[in-house]
């Protein structure tokens, strides 16, 4: 009952604190991509990888009180913080939940910006492309972001560095 | 003249009761409705169970795809002479439109689900694979067929493009929304959308609405709203949808236990297994589903046949709400006791959320997490809906979710342990009300 569920909230309580919903999606994706047992389907959209499904298991988790959304306001936008609560704790230590060990990988992944991470599931999107296919398909979709190739160039690594850090 | 521009030697209409007409002038459009991929399309609900709920639901994938088709192909009629607007994008667009749910399986989001399937991968599968459809599109031009992919899978270059098909007021929601409610027959889900396609205008990369139609997008944005809940989240429609996703898993299990089936489960084999390939794929439809259902009613194991002559005689489970946070050790004991008194609780105990579900809210986007509806002013400048709207703003940040326990009521009325029948009673309708799924 509730895995789904039960699998973010462990993902927040390695993560401490997720600022930003583009962010959190995109952390989310890349995870899945590694080959990391989330479920939320995912599908193309303007702003890359995208899962309603994800959004709305979020806002259960709020309404529940598992997870605490804070709204913040910037200038021309809404910023969202996520953290678990207490009683988000208390539900997942009656799970026993089979996940690797992705601490490392959560943390690499919050230290970075969502524009990059935006990159780099678009990227991951279009794995079954070789790397020349995917970096022309990032311009062609993503022509106003602008991303240089030493974005691009650093993206890579840190694919690779992720994936090796799962190996591990 | 070349394929692409061949036209009809007179137009031809299909009677819809949602547009009236679809009216179709291009051969390519002719063409691809009359391939068994598209044909297939008339033997796939496009609502899935809700017809046990509304019984007149029954309307198809096919019904719709049309339907998405005519709005597209009224649209790009409006746009013509607009800036912004290449009319050479024409018929991609009436493709797309056309081809977008091909990929589409019976009761496909049980499937998917259980079977770790993507319609959308084998809509793209359907269309650049070797099939019918494959070959009218690259008789348009070579590559015709992977920039309607494209386009379908929202990574077409022209986003303009993309968005009439997929964005948050298209096409396809604009049909679905009117389609279903019409054959429900539910008082909601109606909007002005003569009205929404005049103010809908072209602009560099999305479509966006000029600000005096604004009411008609809010109707529409209320509609979705009500349609969610009335319909698309009914607590009866979601009570057959647990028990054929449990119909499944429990197939897929018994395949996996050496379980030997009376009648070889031939169609299904691949999707135990796991390597579904486009043929197999296409051969499932819901005929195909409801035959091996009627014949699972007969199996020696207790559960898939019970499982399947509730679905068949729509004998469903009842309901109680359900509050993960505060009921937690309910469920426990629950399930302690169901296995106690030899009832599976992973086939008769279920948890269904409203994550659970395919459909989606309109999210004003913020922090670009995904495209919202914008508003053209009058000054030339583009605001979001939810900033302009207080009706829009209002369900925007509106408690979306629930949470609902199923299991088969009339099993518990049979126990024979009277003592953990009371308990397990006391449990469930000490909770509140039950509901009867009627």
């Amino acid at each position: 009952m509730l895995n789904n569920h039960a699998k973010l909230m462990q993902f927040f309580l390695e993560a401490k604190e997720v600022t930003g919903r583009k962010k959190l999606q995109k952390m989310i994706y890349i995870l899945q991509s590694l080959g990391m047992p989330f479920e939320e389907k995912y599908q193309f959209h303007f702003y890359g990888p995208y899962s309603e499904e994800l959004s709305l298991r979020i806002e259960e988790l709020c309404n529940l009180g598992f997870v605490q959304e804070k709204k913040e306001e910037k200038s021309n936008y809404y910023q969202y913080h996520y953290q678990i609560t207490n009683d988000g704790l208390e539900f997942l230590n009656q799970f026993a939940l089979d996940m690797p060990n992705y601490k490392a990988q959560v943390t690499k992944l919050n230290g970075k910006s969502a524009r990059f991470l935006e990159l780099v599931s678009t990227m991951l999107y279009f794995h079954d492309l070789s790397r020349a296919e995917v970096e022309e398909k990032i311009q062609t979709v993503k022509p106003k972001q602008n991303y240089s190739e030493e974005e691009i160039a650093e993206a890579w690594t840190f694919i690779d560095e992720l994936k090796q850090g799962l190996l591990q | 003249m070349a394929y692409k521009d061949e036209q009809l030697n007179e137009e031809k209409v299909f009677k819809d009761p949602v547009h009236r007409y679809i009216h179709v002038r291009d051969r390519v459009i002719w063409d691809l409705i009359a391939t068994p991929e598209f044909q297939r399309l008339r033997r796939i609900k496009q609502l899935g169970t809700t017809n046990l709920t509304f019984h007149g639901a029954e309307h198809s994938r096919f019904n719709h795809s049309l339907g998405v088709y005519e709005i597209v192909r009224r649209i790009i009629y409006n746009f013509k002479d607009r800036k912004h607007w290449n009319n050479d994008q024409r018929l991609l667009c009436m493709c797309a439109a056309l081809l977008h749910d091909l990929g589409h399986g019976p009761f496909s989001h049980s499937f998917e689900k259980v079977f770790k399937l993507d319609h959308e991968h084998y809509t793209q599968q359907i269309i650049l694979g070797d099939t019918y459809v494959h070959k009218i599109l690259e008789r348009v031009r070579p590559g015709f067929a992977q920039d309607v992919a494209d386009v379908i899978g929202k990574t077409y270059s022209d986003k303009l493009v993309v968005s009439l098909i997929s964005s948050q007021i298209d096409a396809d929601r604009m049909d679905y929304l009117q389609r279903d409610a019409y054959f429900t027959g539910v008082s909601y889900g109606h909007f002005d959308m003569e009205r929404i396609l005049r103010v809908m205008r072209p602009t560099e990369d999305q479509v966006v609405i000029k600000s005096s139609g604004m009411h008609a997008v809010e109707d529409y944005i209320m509609s979705r709203y009500q349609m969610y809940w009335q319909v698309y989240f009914h607590p009866v429609t979601r009570s057959a949808e647990v028990i054929l996703s449990k119909i499944l898993h429990r197939a897929k299990e018994l395949y996996e236990n050496n379980y030997e089936f009376k009648l070889k489960p031939t169609h299904f084999l691949s999707f135990f297994s796991g390597e579904v390939s486009l043929e197999e794929y296409l051969k499932l439809d819901e005929g195909i589903v409801h035959y091996y259902f009627q014949l699972w009613q007969e199996e020696d194991d207790e559960i898939i046949s019970d499982l399947c002559e509730r679905f068949i005689n729509r004998r469903l489970f009842k309901y109680v709400e359900f509050n993960p946070n505060k009921q937690m050790n309910e469920w426990m004991k629950l399930h302690k006791l169901f296995l106690e008194i030899g009832i599976d609780p992973e086939y008769y105990l279920v948890v269904d959320s409203s994550s659970d579900l395919p459909y989606d809210f309109y999210r004003p986007g913020e922090e670009e997490e995904r495209l919202p509806i914008h508003l053209l002013m009058p000054d030339g400048s583009l605001k979001e809906l939810s900033r302009h709207s207080d009706i829009v703003e209002s369900i925007s940040g509106k408690k979306r979710t629930d949470h609902k326990l199923y299991f088969p009521k009339d099993i518990l009325d049979k126990i024979a342990d009277q003592d953990k029948a009371k308990e397990i009673k006391e449990i469930l309708y000490g909770q509140g009300d039950v509901f009867d799924v009627k």
